[in-house]
């Protein structure tokens, strides 16, 4: 770790991490990027656990989509998780993609991001000269643009643990099996005493210039009696805040459709989990 | 270019050579070992035709820098084989016509052999989940599933045998 | 063939006999031997620079970057072709392309430049460095706007009188009868439909090895040919070698499909290469290359017309079309067919009439319109029919099914004449829908869709009766570049009864070395384990044009058919000789002739293959072999009954292919197992276009789906459980009573898939949906007619 973070600090701007491979090594095959000097942090030590803490999920930024897949911990208690984790790539793509290497990359239509976002969960940036967390909020910031440095590592994905009477979920549109999102939508929701939904994350990908939280389908959904209504109330905001744009996935409208569709199928799944877990 | 020198085990052996950073495993394997059963047919990791085991897990040759295959274990359709004696995944690929130009075949058993070590009794449903990153062109799948199919049940057959369960005795 | 039809025992492995391919040992094992698994001592790679515009000037090309990276050792140019007048070569079709422009690109991914270095790496920096100077010019990508008054012209080099962008107008059939009774006809359906442009994408991209040996005079070329004796002779017109120093090698090829039957300029520029630095040079291509490059499919605008009664009988089919070829023709069609057999529209049916004319256009996209698994334009012909066929059934208000039945060609209305003149050898129409309506329980599928429909699901069930056909083709119509379209197989029976035979056909999957090994059992009674079928390599091969429209088993395997009888004619007199009787007195079962009444009195075919090398008659050749060149009186007519049924998921527009039963009749079997194998991966390609794949251009000539990223095969999770059956109506043409199956269910599956989507959405007013029927297209429908989800 330290040797990976000195060769960051020393190299600056020309040194790529190199995680899984599967979002680089394709750009770079096809001269779409071409790094000076890769940092290969697969033989980092402890940076590929995953743990749960009293308050918080712990997901080493060097874990594999298959680890986070098959972990029985985050399939109890955080199935939105193993959604998203299902349906990324494919089986070999799972295999070494990593969580952290997917978020460091940042690709628009990622799946990780929306989950991150949903959930209100934290990164971990290390450089050889210290550690900060950042909210997954004030991570993404652009196409292939987020908040790490480029003399960090991204260490640590920690996701908060929703009280008792919450539930999440993930639904994802593509085109065929192992195809990029058209539209990819995490949710999270908790319900007050009164049935109502006290608390909600809505997340979403490949429906803007970067994944993001989507305030006005969480307002539509503070307060709300668990409904088809109410998921397509969220889900209409939702649309409506999303900045698609026409491309082999779809034109403007299908994608605004389909971003509403996939917000009412997760929703739909996180209610009856959450309503199942009380 | 600078190279560096890359140790690893292929198919049980211990091999090595001096490769430029970015050299793909894919041609490591095929033009510095000679071992040309692993394919490539993309350049995008979609379609399967590399894929090889490193440190048993399945992954795709031509999305790995053979420098990062330094230190480690890698198998390849050539080393599916006992001698003379086929694997039983290369016996039931051939006994139901589970390939026609052969291409996809080596990624497509390679990703096999992974997906039974994990799941040995899969469903129709499992089996064509585990392959659905390889392509296929020429058999639809159906006979691919099939064979898969076939070498579970004598792989799971062989493994009673083996710890001598009554069952499969005689 | 019926098990109890088998004439040979499985150790002999005849006709009819699922035995397991002789290739494949080597296939499972990772030993097979394709284009890039073979390097040459002191061979060079090459790599192409490429256009990044449809079509632009070349103002300067800067190799000096290039050639100072250490291993780059040339870079070659149209300048430097130009000097050799190679610059330019013909195509298949009669027209001609470039192999790189001195002046001007005409389509995205066109080759500029070609880098030849010491490493593949090498190579590819090479032509990453290669700096081009290009001023854009306007696109065409629509062929309709290539066909405006005020069109700009694409290709100026062609004669003072062609100076448009029309490329050849083709008709058949009786135009002024088909108007007429169009005009009168009690309904008169029209409907437009595109067939997009789609590529095989065999997961083995094109690739060679030239090896100019300047001592010996020798060019070995080897490569992923699917023709390769077309391709040498193509290679003497062009290069002026001496033929007899030209040897074309194939080796093993990872799926063929139609792409690998064209001359692509990499393989002229690896040949250019090796001749000026007398090494072998390799070049194999990028996906990214193969799909944005290399000969393309389809791409044909159709306007159809049917003429009927309101009771459904049909009485006449027209169809316009415009052939969108890219910016040469270079199709893989027959001379006299620019536009394949695209005329065999009537389909299964008896149509009194028909006409249809296609005209082909030119544009700013890569050339050519090979087949994608489909014998010449029939896949475009059969699901024009299809379509509108079951518009029909749909619009007078009568089942699909019902009416096919009523219009089909009958049984005994074989050999049937089609008003645009082909002779169709055999058929029974009737019972293979029959069975794939019994298998499926069409009565069942309808009743639940009623009941789907009252609950507002979107269920649709589509039928599809193909005709396809295949085995181009009779010399007296069928050649290219004027070689007659027969094809050969040469049998040499060892002294020990061991069996070589070489065949002018070439395998890309299909199984030749064990189905051809099963005819010459089943005709000559050596067990198949005892021959060895060879292909692919010019020198040893007999000449043929390749495999490719399901010509192999209707033309080669009738030849190999005819190669064996001429051997156990011959084998007669040896048996006679050998057995002091007469010849007549002699009969043949079981791999050996005996004299009749006396059983006992006998001699296999392996103790004749004995005797033709050691006690032959005095005065007759010595040996036992023979060669045939088969010239094929007619094409064969394979056709099949289809049923899918789909779901629509209402909110996302998405098509699900719940069932899919494919009952094909290709005559009598040579192995039903790779007959099975070769229906499930047509159904395949049948559904990827269907559903999935298109190649898209912006209105700047960008190629949309120039990676599998965006170009999308189908994996095991798209792909069906297939079911399939047979039905056998033997040809009664061909030696065997075989017709070729490979493609008929490409050409069978699209029309039954896109049949059963309009199926399910014709109650909301849907006549057409054109495919690939994608989610977002069937979403923008529904919108349309108001449907939520």
């Amino acid at each position: 770790m330290h040797d990976a973070l000195r060769v960051l600090a020393e190299h600056e701007g020309e040194a790529k991490v190199l995680s899984g491979g599967y979002s680089l090594l394709p750009l770079i095959k096809l001269r779409l990027a071409q790094p000076p000097l890769l940092v290969d942090i697969r033989d980092v030590d402890g940076l590929d656990s995953i743990v749960e803490g009293d308050d918080e999920l712990r997901i080493g930024g060097r874990a594999t989509h298959r680890q986070i897949l098959e972990d029985a911990t985050i399939k109890a208690g955080y199935p939105l998780l193993t959604d998203a984790a299902a349906g990324i790539g494919d089986p070999q793509v799972r295999n070494w993609g990593t969580i952290g290497g997917s978020c460091a990359h940042a690709d628009p239509s990622a799946d990780w991001p929306a989950v991150l976002l949903a959930t209100r969960a934290s990164l971990v940036c290390r450089s050889s000269t210290g550690e900060r967390v950042v909210a997954a909020a004030d991570f993404f910031i652009d196409t292939f643009q987020t908040a790490i440095e480029p003399t960090e590592l991204l260490t640590e994905v920690r996701i908060p643990r929703w009280p008792n009477g919450s539930g999440g979920a993930y639904a994802k549109l593509e085109r065929r099996a192992g195809d990029f999102s058209t539209v990819g939508c995490a949710v999270m929701v908790r319900f007050g005493a009164d049935g109502r939904i006290a608390d909600a994350g809505v997340g979403l990908t490949a429906v803007a210039e970067t994944p993001f939280a989507s305030a006005t389908a969480v307002a539509a959904l503070i307060g709300a009696e668990p409904s088809e209504a109410t998921f397509r109330a969220a889900g209409a905001a939702a649309a409506a805040e999303s900045r698609p744009v026409k491309d082999a996935h779809g034109p403007v409208d299908y994608k605004r459709a389909m971003t509403e569709e996939m917000t009412v199928r997760a929703l739909r799944s996180a209610v009856g989990r959450a309503l199942g877990q009380r | 270019m600078a190279t560096q020198k890359v140790q690893l085990t292929v198919n049980g052996e211990a091999r090595e050579a001096d490769v430029e950073a970015r050299l793909l495993l894919v041609h490591l394997l095929r033009e510095n070992f000679g071992l040309t059963g692993t394919h490539i047919g993309c350049d995008t990791s979609n379609c399967g035709a590399c894929t090889v085991l490193v440190d048993g897990e399945s992954a795709k040759s031509c999305t790995m820098l053979a420098v990062s295959a330094d230190g480690r274990e890698v198998k390849t359709i050539e080393g599916m084989a006992d001698g003379a004696t086929l694997h039983p995944l290369q016996q039931a690929f051939w006994d139901q016509h589970g390939l026609q130009c052969g291409f996809c075949t080596p990624g497509m058993i390679m990703q096999a052999s992974w997906l039974l070590d994990r799941c040995p009794s899969p469903t129709e449903a499992e089996i064509r989940e585990g392959i659905s990153g390889n392509l296929c062109r020429c058999t639809g799948y159906v006979n691919i599933v099939k064979a898969i199919q076939q070498a579970a049940g004598e792989m799971a057959a062989g493994a009673e045998t083996q710890t001598g369960s009554p069952v499969a005795a005689g | 063939m019926t098990t109890e039809a088998l004439q040979t025992t499985p150790e002999v492995g005849g006709m009819g006999h699922s035995v397991k391919r002789k290739e494949d040992p080597r296939f499972i094992r990772g030993q097979g031997e394709y284009i890039d698994d073979v390097n040459l001592p002191g061979q060079l790679w090459l790599d192409i620079v490429r256009s990044p515009y449809a079509h632009a000037t070349i103002k300067g090309i800067d190799a000096s970057e290039a050639l100072k990276i250490p291993g780059v050792l040339a870079v070659i140019t149209g300048a430097d072709l130009e000097k050799a007048g190679l610059h330019w070569m013909p195509t298949l079709a009669g027209d001609k392309q470039m192999v790189l422009p001195t002046t001007t690109v005409m389509y995205q991914a066109q080759e500029v430049a070609a880098v030849v270095a010491t490493t593949r790496y090498i190579a590819a920096d090479g032509a990453a460095a290669v700096l081009v100077d290009y001023e854009p010019l306007p696109v065409i990508v629509d062929p309709f706007k290539a066909l405006e008054p005020d069109a700009f012209v694409l290709r100026p080099d062609r004669g003072p009188d062609k100076q448009n962008n029309h490329i050849w107008h083709w008709e058949s059939g009786d135009r002024a009868a088909t108007d007429a009774d169009l005009a009168s006809a009690e309904v008169h359906i029209e409907q437009d439909i595109y067939i997009p442009r789609i590529h095989v994408a065999s997961i083995e991209t094109c690739g060679c090895i030239a090896d100019w040996d300047a001592v010996r005079g020798q060019l070995t070329l080897h490569m992923t040919s699917q023709a390769p004796h077309a391709i040498r002779t193509v290679l003497a017109l062009v290069s002026g070698l001496p033929e007899q120093n030209i040897r074309v090698k194939t080796h093993d090829i990872g799926g063929g499909f139609g792409g690998k039957v064209p001359v692509y300029p990499g393989y002229v520029l690896a040949v250019v290469a090796s001749l000026t630095v007398g090494k072998p040079v390799k070049w194999i291509e990028d996906r990214s290359e193969n799909l944005q490059a290399d000969s393309f499919a389809r791409d044909y605008h159709m306007h159809v017309e049917l003429g009927a009664t309101k009771e459904g009988k049909i009485t006449s089919l027209k169809a316009k079309t415009i052939a969108d070829h890219g910016y040469s023709d270079a199709a893989a069609d027959p001379s006299k067919f620019p536009a394949g057999l695209f005329n065999v529209i009537t389909g299964s049916y008896d149509f009194p009439n028909a006409f249809v004319e296609v005209d082909g256009v030119y544009t700013n996209k890569p050339p050519g319109g090979v087949a994608y698994r489909c014998s010449f334009r029939v896949t475009e012909a059969v699901h024009a029919v299809e379509r509108v066929v079951d518009i029909l059934a749909h619009e007078i208000g009568k089942d699909p099914a019902q009416l096919r039945m009523e219009n089909f060609i009958q049984p005994e209305q074989f050999p049937y004449k089609t008003p645009t003149g082909w002779s169709y050898d055999s058929g029974n129409y009737p019972a293979a829908l029959q069975k794939a309506m019994d298998m499926i329980d069409y009565a069942g599928l309808r009743k639940e869709q009623a009941e789907k429909r009252a609950r507002g699901e979107l269920m649709g069930i589509g039928i599809s009766s193909f005709t396809e056909i295949v085995g181009a083709g009779p010399s007296k119509d069928f050649d290219i570049i004027g070689i007659k379209m027969f094809d050969s197989c040469e049998i040499r029976v060892h002294p020990t009864g061991k069996v070589i035979a070489r065949i002018g056909v070439q395998s890309q999957g299909q199984g030749h070395e064990t189905t051809f090994a099963q005819i010459i059992a089943e005709e000559l009674g050596f067990p198949v384990g005892d021959i060895k079928i060879e292909y692919g390599d010019t020198d040893t091969a007999p000449y043929g044009l390749g495999t490719y429209a399901s010509r192999s088993t209707p033309v080669a395997g009738a030849a190999t058919a005819m190669a064996s009888r001429k051997i156990k004619d011959k084998a007669r007199k040896l048996a006679a000789h050998l057995l002091e009787a007469s010849e007549d007195d002699l009969e043949w079962t079981n791999g050996k002739f005996s004299v009749k009444g006396s059983p006992e009195q006998s001699k296999t075919i392996q103790e004749i293959a004995f005797a033709a090398y050691t006690n032959h008659p005095q005065g007759m050749e010595a040996g036992l072999e023979a060669v045939d060149y088969y010239d094929p009186p007619n094409l064969t007519f394979p056709f099949g009954s289809y049923i899918c049924v789909v779901d629509i998921d209402k909110a996302t527009g998405r098509v699900t292919v719940r069932r899919f039963v494919a009952v094909d009749d290709c005559g009598n079997i040579i192995n039903p197992m790779i007959v099975d194998g070769q229906i499930h991966g047509g159904l395949t390609m049948g559904l990827a276009p269907s559903l999935y794949e298109e190649i898209t251009y912006d209105e700047l000539g960008n190629n949309l789906a120039g990676t599998f990223m965006d170009y999308l095969l189908p994996t095991a999770l798209e792909t069906p459980a297939w079911e399939t059956a047979k039905t056998i109506t033997p040809s009664p043409h061909h030696p065997l009573g075989a017709k070729g199956v490979g493609e008929s269910a490409t050409v069978g599956a699209p029309p039954a898939i896109a049949n059963a989507v309009v199926d399910a959405l014709w109650h909301l007013g849907v006549r057409n949906v054109d495919i690939p029927m994608t989610p977002q297209k069937i979403w923008a429908i529904l919108r349309e007619k108001g449907v939520t989800a």
